[in-house]
């Protein structure tokens, strides 16, 4: 079976730096799959080659089993990719019910002809396109928002109502960029059964987050990105136990706390890197402490 | 199953009522959601501009006539570029070029069949030129769209700036041997022809009412009412396209190229219908202009119409068709009523300098005046739906109730429910 995403040696370079660099990885359909990594470890930019924002320097990678290199990003979203964005790109002006109708801009048809008259095959899409995004809207829990302009919506409501957009152009392959970024605990809590419910859609979820509450409560495997590199790949529990990605996260901290000579002060000076580097890890507090115990646990 | 259908399916075996439709469409708001008030009200003034002319004629106003009717023509080429500027957000600083694409079209192609059809049927080239005009305006703009769409908006700007003053000066060296260069078209011994039906409204719309008021059909009357209903299709059909499809993704590229991308439209082509079909408008306009000025020459399409046009749009409110025909009439019209009346001797006897400086002053005026509009109200006199909205800060009722986080999480908690 062909994976729904495969990437071959992915690499782009800008000037001397490889934001991507030689990234094996796969999805395959239906899964929830996580990218993680440091601030600047090229997760973006990943999507970015995945949805034809950058080609690729070196390397492959494939939709559906057919590269996507050198097509234009509104090709690829044709084909089947849609994706939200780090920082939000809403199309502010619009009311939340037409970004969504903007969404569904792809899966229809009419032509400048048809809606300069208004003849009655243009009536019955445009009413269809208003249909759909309402479900859309619904489907996120923003109906009571549709009539907003999207830049006036809280924080939380641009975040669902990007990937209510994303979701109406039909996609195969879903992206989402940090997409508890700036939520609220229960908001976090409602995404993580909103991405549950895309899942049941049969959309396939590909997700960076810093969020660790989000990406071990949900995804099902995980791929790690470092420099550009991909460290570490599998399921969250092997994530959590893998030393090259504990050794990411926390620096310098981590190896003084693999060494072993653990006082008071070190720890909490790893800690504290710790927060510095993915504030987003440390701030679900249970989980945390709970992977501390884990890990010191297995050391001792 | 996509997931589309898949949702679909989910919420109909719910039953529809799952379904909470909005009751405000925005989309499709207008004339059925506004009120019989409104509605009446706006009939009556559309009424009123379209007996104008006839009071206008009646008691003795003629000149006010030919004003309006250029008022309608420079609204035609705003409503054009309405929808390069305040639909797909792209600055074009040459719109006036297809202003004259559309007239030296009309020249060339109305003279001959008006030389064809003979003196009393010359007129009906009318018909022939007008559609013509219009298409040769849109297939300039589509050789001269070609090179630039994929680039940023500030190349699109400076074509086409400099593609207007290539045209003029085209124009005024009689490039081809074809525009008779600053001497103007149609040659010596040539005409366009008598407008249709024209003499056969002149013998049959004449009227008198008591000593003060006397009414007859004239040319300038004539292209008003051609101009006038030009103007209210043109509104028609581009309101249909603001509201449309092809409407939404020139709103996402101007909101947002990289999103609009991502969501599968194809930029360029987006931008290319909005500077293609905006041209079209200035091309009809241009053809108007030449049968209602029955004369054109290279002094009508310089750098200052264009600018004049540009801040019809900008002063009115980008995007914004109200905004549109306000900013016409305060640019276009005001310098010319003073004008009007100022020769008329409404102001006492004021010498013929006096006068002509009015209009030439009035470009130091509107330099001004746009600068105030941008620190003052930079979203036009009468910005559109979606500006205003924006710009309205605070949020609507429901944003604010939904901020608070409370809300917020009945609310979701409560659509979540329904759903699953
Ligand atoms: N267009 C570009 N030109 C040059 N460098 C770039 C470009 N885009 C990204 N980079 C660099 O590539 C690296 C990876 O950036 P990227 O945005 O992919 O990181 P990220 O993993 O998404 O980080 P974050 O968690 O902060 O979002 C960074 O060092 C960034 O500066
Ligand atoms: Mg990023």
């Amino acid at each position: 079976m062909t994976h729904v995403m495969e990437a071959k040696n992915a690499t782009i370079q800008f000037g001397g730096l490889k934001a991507v660099d030689s990234v094996d990885m796969y999805i395959d359909e239906g899964e929830i799959v996580a990218l993680i990594g440091p601030n600047g470890a090229g997760k973006t930019t990943f999507f970015n080659l995945l949805t034809g924002i950058y080609e690729p320097t070196d390397g492959d990678v494939f939709f559906d089993g057919v590269s996507v290199v050198g097509e234009k990003p509104h090709v690829i979203a044709k084909r089947g990719i849609s994706r939200t964005f780090q920082n939000i790109r809403l199309f502010g002006a619009l009311t939340a019910l037409e970004n969504v109708m903007v969404g569904r801009h792809l899966r229809t048809s009419a032509g400048a002809l048809a809606a300069m008259f208004r003849l009655p095959a243009q009536r019955r899409e445009e009413q269809m396109i208003q249909i759909d995004a309402e479900r859309w809207l619904e489907f996120v829990g923003l109906s009571h928002l549709a009539n907003e302009v999207a830049n006036n919506l809280p924080y939380g409501a641009q975040r669902r109502l990007e990937i209510a957009r994303a979701l109406a152009t039909d996609p195969k392959l879903i992206c989402l960029d940090e997409p508890a970024a700036g939520m609220n605990p229960h908001e976090t809590e409602e995404l993580n059964k909103l991405i549950g419910r895309i899942r049941d859609l049969g959309v396939t979820v590909f997700l960076i987050e810093h969020d660790m509450k989000v990406v071990m409560e949900i995804a099902e495997r995980i791929y790690v990105l470092d420099f550009g590199k991909l460290i570490a790949q599998g399921t969250p529990d092997e994530i959590q136990h893998d030393p090259a990605v504990i050794e990411a996260y926390l620096g310098l901290g981590a190896e003084a706390l693999m060494a072993r000579n653990l006082d008071e002060t070190k720890t909490e000076q790893a800690l504290e890197f710790a927060e510095e580097q993915a504030p987003l890890m440390t701030e679900a507090d249970e989980a945390a402490e709970g992977e501390w115990e884990v890990f010191d646990g297995e050391n001792a | 199953m996509s997931a589309k259908e898949k949702l679909t399916s989910m919420i109909t075996s719910e039953g529809a009522d799952s379904l909470s439709v909005p009751k405000a469409r925005p989309m499709l708001e207008g004339l059925k959601t506004m009120s019989l008030l409104k509605k009446i009200g706006l009939g009556l003034l559309i009424l009123a501009i379209f007996l104008a002319p006839i009071f206008f004629q009646g008691f003795g106003h003629i000149f006010l006539i030919r004003i309006f009717a250029v008022i309608g023509l420079y609204i035609l080429l705003a409503l054009g570029l309405n929808i390069v500027v305040g639909y797909a957000g792209m600055l074009d600083f040459g719109r006036i070029a297809f202003y004259a694409v559309g007239a030296y079209t009309a020249m060339w192609v109305g003279v001959p069949i008006a030389r064809a059809l003979g003196e009393v049927l010359g007129g009906w080239s009318y018909f022939a030129a007008l559609p013509l005009g219009g298409l040769a305006a849109c297939l300039v703009a589509l050789i001269l769209g070609l090179p630039v769409m994929r680039l940023r908006g500030d190349y699109l700007t400076i074509v086409t700036l400099g593609f207007a003053e290539i045209v003029r000066i085209c124009l005024a060296n009689n490039i081809f041997g074809l525009t008779n260069g600053a001497k103007g078209l149609p040659r010596l011994g040539d005409s366009l022809g008598e407008p249709p039906g024209l003499q056969w409204l002149k013998y049959n719309t004449f009227f008198r009412l008591g000593n003060n008021f006397e009414f007859q059909f004239t040319s300038n009357i004539y292209w008003y009412f051609v101009i006038f209903i030009l103007v209210i299709l043109s509104i028609i059909i581009i309101r249909n396209l603001d509201n449309s499809r092809l409407g939404r993704s020139w709103a996402a590229v101007r909101e947002d190229e990289v999103a609009a991308q991502a969501m599968g439209i194809n930029t360029a082509k987006a931008k290319m219908y909005a500077f293609v079909i905006g041209a079209f408008f200035g091309g009809i306009a241009g053809v108007t202009f030449s049968y209602f000025q029955a004369y054109v020459s290279p002094g009508s399409f310089t750098f200052l119409e264009s600018a004049l046009v540009l801040a019809i749009v900008v002063i009115g409110g980008m995007g914004s068709i109200p905004g549109v025909l306000v900013g016409a009439l305060a640019i276009q019209g005001i310098p010319e009523f003073i004008r009007g009346f100022a020769s008329a001797g409404w102001f006492g006897n004021l010498p013929a300098e006096a006068i002509s400086a009015i209009s030439n002053y009035r470009y130091l005026v509107f330099g001004a005046l746009m600068v105030f509009m941008m620190a003052v109200r930079p979203q036009g006199l009468i910005p559109s739906s979606r500006r205003s909205r924006e710009l309205h800060a605070t949020g609507s009722d429901a944003v604010r109730e939904s901020t608070t986080l409370e809300d917020e999480r009945n609310k979701v908690g409560e659509t979540y429910h329904t759903q699953l």
